[in-house]
């Protein structure tokens, strides 16, 4: 792919100048790159955190602040090497992010970046107030850093040190974005029920991901004390995590490449502004402050993606492709699969099953059950009370009333994920793709529960195998809903109906069991909807069970074998297509009554 | 602790809260209304402040350049997008709106600087120059985003602030500034206690000016129109109600509330130009009590804020601000479990 | 007959997935007209692109002017009123504040004012007795009265009523249709949208059948009522 060479040419040229940089430049030059450095390794963690998993953090600078005090009083009070500072501050760092991740990330709304303000303020203010951290005049004469006899004191000495970290940190992130906790991670933004319905934990992701973001921030932080062997507060303060986030933003939200660019962006710019103001006006500094926030604020107006919003047009995504067509062999060891229930055996049974929301009953004392092997529909006239009771039968909403069994287990006060991992799939009424994820990501989310890997062993690369065979298992599921050969095209870019197909492929990347389908044939036109329908019965006739919310009467009438209709919250009938048509009540159910 | 320095801090936080509740119940308006957690509301406070000081000291006020400043560049941005949208004939009332009306603020401050000013007129111009402050900021920065999502809005709004303080350095300088007490002396409570009256004349002009706000909310067809947006933005479309106007609306009454809390707050704290973030940010923990909706619980929270704080300070002055920002976190924590509850609901209803 | 709204050729799309595809209607002054369909035919997103509150190409004209490039407030002060599905009531506000606002938009004289509250409460007379309540404490039917006494009282010339009886009890359903059917005395016109097909079709002049986002079938209501095909739409065909 021309796209991907050319991102992997402007990696290698970056890499070079960066490389043969301190050859050619002067200690000031090369102090400034250490800075970028530095500022490069927190916007990384806050590109995770934020840009891509969605979890906007006000607080990062104050991680920075905790390391570094931390490597500083570790250093200067016990005496100890600058490298057990390195592990004693990775530890208080996340430790401090793990508590306060704990208390605060399941906060909603607008509610947990204000929360980052609140510790993130709160933090720089402790450093200036607590009297075995030197108050507002700091800690000085920290030890500098050390290999063996060699210290490396010069700008230019440890150049090769943070570069390196920065080079490390970036192909973690990286190898752990294209990996299974990746997905999920590229997959937050969408929502938690959206990750419980292929068996993912998203707040356990998030909390991981919080952490990680703080043990970047930390390592910056151990670096900064050790470079400049002196700390304050004032590079911890809120302004210096909006100085983050600016980078960020400018750099491109959700773009690793972006992390690197937007710090060197904005420190070269500030550099660029401290050489030229004071030769235009006395109050150069109160200048510069003015300028950054202003262009901060044209790029919220502007250019929300940032350099790298552009860069990416140009250069194809710098996240990994999965592996082409080619180099997938047939020899991959297939995922395991579970047993699937003999035809005709009882597997879902829901009894009296009632939902009140306030004073409203939506869902009434309905009852059904539904045995393997079998298509059944349910319907009922707009408000009956269908997609409440779907939601109570998937274990996203919890049942006021009554109880459901699923493979002969009662599965009434269970949560979402685990019923999901029971082997109930289900798609979504309103669809929840990743519409910047290729189609092959978005199916290979749904084999989430049936690998192992996790966050270190992602980041670390030593996941190809069980990658090989997601990846195998997602084609094959694409190719048996007939999107094969489309792999690489973005969710985001396909018709609803598409969207509809792509999201069943997912749910059967789950291996299911049971289907529960939310009106899969709206959107499809009418040839597609027989295909839906032909596809369906093929899925029905290898075993898998399925269950249909749908409005489409001309599909529903001509697929099930049973249906279910529901009116005002109640079970209004029960039995074959053909009796419901003839059914007066459900004749006026929908047609209504004349008055 | 004695009951008597119990007392006395209580008495120090109750001045302080009726700030917070002022602050307070301007940053859920904005917020109900908009979706913007308006940061800079404090930079406003403290620039009025710091007005009222250059009009005491029979100096110009810097603010007349600040909001001059503003003024012009909203009359630009409000002419540019005009004549993009080729509504020519809106022009004349977008120049007087944002150009002419805080002109003539910006005028008369001008006139009257450097002359014998009686304190209550000082105080007037003081609020009039603050008045077009927030509506200028917000059309400015946060008009062209208003349909983003609060994160966005939510940045942006942090970034104005950083903004504001450093407009603040350059126009006021570093100096901080203090202003005659509005009202002198003391009422004896008993032998060794006393309230200073300028502490009853902030808790005093809270209270009437809380009065006020609900009364034009109750009252008026505007006030009933800010709260029918702030309740449900597309009803209040469908009757007519349009947005934009109810924003500038709800930054004009805030604006006028942060002119207040300047007034009041000069004659008891030092106000320096970048003061108003922990004023603004402890009028927010009030503000999140009340779940950035609630109105009465917000008059309880800036309650609590102002005698965490006042107890806090007498305990470890340096910490005092770090203990009411901690406190927002358990706030936090409770308010998303009782909300989270209620943000389900709307959703799962079968409409 | 004078035609006081036309829609020609109205397209409406979220994303890439046209919703609306091509839909023209016209209505004329007095008239009720009824849009039938099954559930997700693109019946909401019609009125919702005619008041303005979707962006949609293709033609709106209210009374021969040109509206479709109008924001909401201003065709609301042209005499359009959608009283939508979802209601949209303002929830932590007394009913009389609720119909107050209604007449927002013609900032009416206090007299005035008076007037056209006794005459939506004469019409609704079970919002009289609840005047001082929290619209969000008033139960289904009477919210669906609200909503519609609240866009009575900014005076519309046009309302577009979508799903008036969705939700409600029959006998609820049969008092707010005759209230709807008896509106057009006092000179309003109405664009109705109703999945409950025959009720709609016995108090409306004409009908539009849509599915998948296209006008399927028109025609005068008693002649759609019996038309056999409209069936099919709601229940489908066996193949």
């Amino acid at each position: 792919m021309r796209g991907l060479s050319r991102a992997r040419l402007g990696l290698i040229g970056l890499v070079a100048v960066l490389a043969i940089l301190p050859a050619l430049a002067g200690n000031f030059t090369i102090s400034l790159f250490n800075d970028i450095g530095l500022a490069a390794l927190v916007v990384l963690g806050l590109v995770l955190l934020s840009g891509i998993g969605g979890t906007v953090s006000f607080g990062q600078a104050a991680f920075v602040g905790v390391a570094a005090y931390a490597s500083a009083w570790f250093t200067l009070s016990l005496g100890f090497s600058p490298w057990l500072g390195l592990l004693f501050a990775l530890a208080i760092t996340g430790a401090s992010a793990l508590a306060i991740g704990v208390l605060t990330l399941r906060l909603g709304g607008p509610y947990l970046p204000m929360s980052t303000i609140a510790w993130g303020l709160s933090i720089a203010l402790l450093f200036g107030n607590v009297e075995a951290l030197g108050r507002h005049s700091g800690l000085s004469g920290i030890a500098p850093l050390a290999l063996g006899p060699w210290k490396l004191v010069t700008s230019g000495s440890v150049y090769y040190l943070v570069w390196g970290l920065v080079g490390l940190a970036a192909a973690f992130s990286y190898c752990l974005l294209n990996s299974r906790i990746g997905r999920v991670i590229r997959a937050l933004r969408g929502g938690s029920i959206l990750l419980a319905s292929v068996g993912a934990d998203a707040g356990a992701v998030r909390l991981a991901l919080f952490v990680l973001s703080a043990l970047f921030a930390a390592l910056a932080g151990w670096l900064y004390a050790h470079i400049n062997r002196f700390v304050s507060p004032a590079p911890f303060s809120l302004h210096a995590s909006i100085d983050y986030m600016f980078m960020m933003v400018s750099g491109g939200l959700a773009q690793l490449s972006g992390a690197v660019l937007g710090s060197g962006l904005v420190l070269l710019l500030k550099s660029a502004l401290q050489d030229v103001l004071p030769l235009l006006t006395r109050r150069g500094s109160q200048i510069e402050t003015l300028v950054f926030a202003v262009l901060f604020l044209l790029l919220l107006h502007h250019a929300r993606a940032g350099v790298a919003g552009y860069l990416v047009r140009w250069q194809g995504e710098l996240v990994r492709k999965p592996p082409d067509e080619t180099s997938v062999d047939d020899d991959v060891p297939p995922l395991p699969r579970r047993a699937l229930p003999v035809r005709g055996a009882p597997l879902l049974a829901a009894e009296g099953v009632t939902r009140n929301f306030g004073g409203l009953v939506a869902v009434n004392n309905v009852g059904f059950e539904l045995r393997a092997g079998d298509i059944l529909g349910l319907i009922g006239p707009n408000g009956a009370g269908k997609t409440t009771m779907f939601n109570l039968l998937s274990g996203t909403l919890p049942l006021s009333g009554g109880r459901i069994a699923f493979q002969g287990q009662d599965v009434t006060g269970k949560s979402q994920r685990s019923i999901a991992r029971m082997g109930l799939a289900r798609t979504f009424q309103h669809v929840k793709l990743r519409p910047q994820m290729s189609l092959l990501d978005n199916v290979a989310l749904g084999a989430h529960a049936r690998g192992r890997c996790g966050i270190l062993q992602g980041g670390l690369a030593l996941n190809r195998a069980e990658e090989a065979r997601i990846f195998a298992e997602a084609r094959r599921q694409l190719d048996r809903i007939g999107l094969g050969g489309r792999e690489q095209e973005l969710a985001g870019s396909l018709a609803l109906g598409t969207q509809r197909l792509l999201e069943i492929a997912r749910a059967l990347a789950t291996d299911p069991v049971l289907l529960i389908l939310d009106e899969p044939a709206a959107g499809l036109r009418r040839q597609e909807k027989r295909d839906l329908a032909d596809r369906l019965r093929r899925l029905r006739d290898e075993g898998i069970t399925l269950l249909i919310v749908e409005h489409d009467m001309d599909f529903v009438m001509n697929l099930v074998d049973r249906l279910v209709v529901m009116n005002f919250g109640t079970k209004l009938f029960e039995g074959t297509p053909q009796e419901a048509r003839a059914d007066a009540g459900v004749r006026s159910a929908y047609l209504g009554h004349s008055t | 602790m004695t009951w008597d320095v119990a007392l006395i801090l209580s008495i120090d936080g109750l001045a302080s809260s009726a700030i917070y509740l002022l602050a307070g119940l301007g940053l859920v308006l904005i917020f109900s209304v908009t979706r913007v957690i308006f940061v800079p509301f404090g930079d406003i406070a403290a620039f009025s402040a710091l007005t009222l000081a250059a009009f005491e000291a029979k100096k110009v006020p810097a603010t007349i350049g600040l909001v001059g400043t503003l003024a012009a560049l909203a009359v630009a941005a409000e002419t540019i997008s005009l004549i993009r949208q080729r509504a020519f004939a809106r022009l004349p009332m977008a120049v007087a709106g944002w150009g002419v009306a805080p002109g003539i603020a910006c005028a008369l401050a001008w006139w009257a600087a450097g002359r014998d000013l009686s304190m209550p007129f000082a105080i007037g111009l003081t609020i009039l120059l603050a008045m077009p402050m927030a509506p200028l900021v917000a059309r400015l920065a946060l008009k062209p985003i208003a349909d983003a999502s609060v994160l966005v809005l939510l940045i942006a709004s942090l970034v104005l602030h950083f903004l504001l303080s450093g407009l603040g350095l350059l126009f006021f300088g570093p100096e901080g500034v203090r202003t005659q007490p509005l009202l002198g002396g003391s009422i004896a409570i008993t032998d060794n206690f006393s309230v200073g009256l300028q502490v009853v004349l902030m808790v005093g002009a809270a209270a009437a000016l809380s009065a006020l706000f609900f009364l034009a909310f109750e009252r008026t067809l505007a006030g009933k129109a800010l709260r029918a947006t702030a309740v449900n933005r597309v009803g209040a479309r469908l009757v007519g109600i349009r947005p934009a106007r109810t924003s500038l609306l709800a930054y004009g009454a805030a604006s006028l509330l942060a002119g207040f809390v300047g007034v009041l707050i000069s004659p008891v704290t030092t106000i320096y130009y970048d003061s108003g973030l922990l004023i603004g940010l402890k009028a927010f923990v009030a503000a999140i009590i009340g779940g950035l909706t609630s109105y009465p619980l917000t008059a309880l929270g800036a309650l609590a804020v102002g005698l965490v704080e006042s107890f806090a300070s007498f305990w470890s002055g340096a910490l005092k601000d770090v203990i009411v920002f901690s406190l927002l976190i358990p706030v936090l924590i409770l308010r998303s479990a009782l909300s989270a509850h209620a943000e389900e609901e709307p959703e799962e209803i079968p409409s | 007959m004078t035609v006081l709204l036309e829609i020609r050729d109205l397209h409406v799309a979220y994303g890439r997935v046209e919703a609306v595809r091509g839909i023209s209607l016209e209505l004329g002054a007095g008239q009720i007209v009824s849009v039938i369909g099954p559930n997700g035919a693109g019946k909401t997103t019609l009125l919702s692109a005619a008041i303005g509150l979707l962006p949609a190409s293709g033609s709106v004209r209210f009374e021969g002017e040109e509206i479709g490039g109008l924001d909401v407030e201003a065709r609301v002060e042209r005499g359009l009123c959608l009283v939508p599905e979802s209601r949209e009531l303002f929830g932590e506000m007394s009913v009389q504040d609720n119909l107050r606002l209604g007449a927002y938009a013609r900032r009416l004289p206090r007299r005035l004012l008076k007037e056209r509250l006794d005459f939506v409460c004469t019409k609704f007379p079970r919002l009289a007795e609840r005047r001082d309540q929290r619209a969000d404490t008033l139960s289904g039917g009477e919210r669906q009265m609200l909503a519609l006494g609240r866009a009575l009282m900014s005076g519309p010339r046009l309302l577009l009523l979508d799903e008036p009886s969705l939700g409600l009890a029959p006998l609820i359903v049969q008092e707010i249709l005759s209230i709807v059917s008896r509106l057009r005395q006092e000179g309003v016109s109405i664009l109705l949208v109703e999945q409950n097909a025959m009720a709609a079709l016995e108090i409306s002049d004409f009908g539009y059948v849509i599915e998948s986002g296209e006008v399927d079938i028109r025609g005068p209501s008693d002649v759609l009522a019996r038309d056999p095909r409209v069936f099919a739409t709601y229940l489908g065909s066996m193949e």
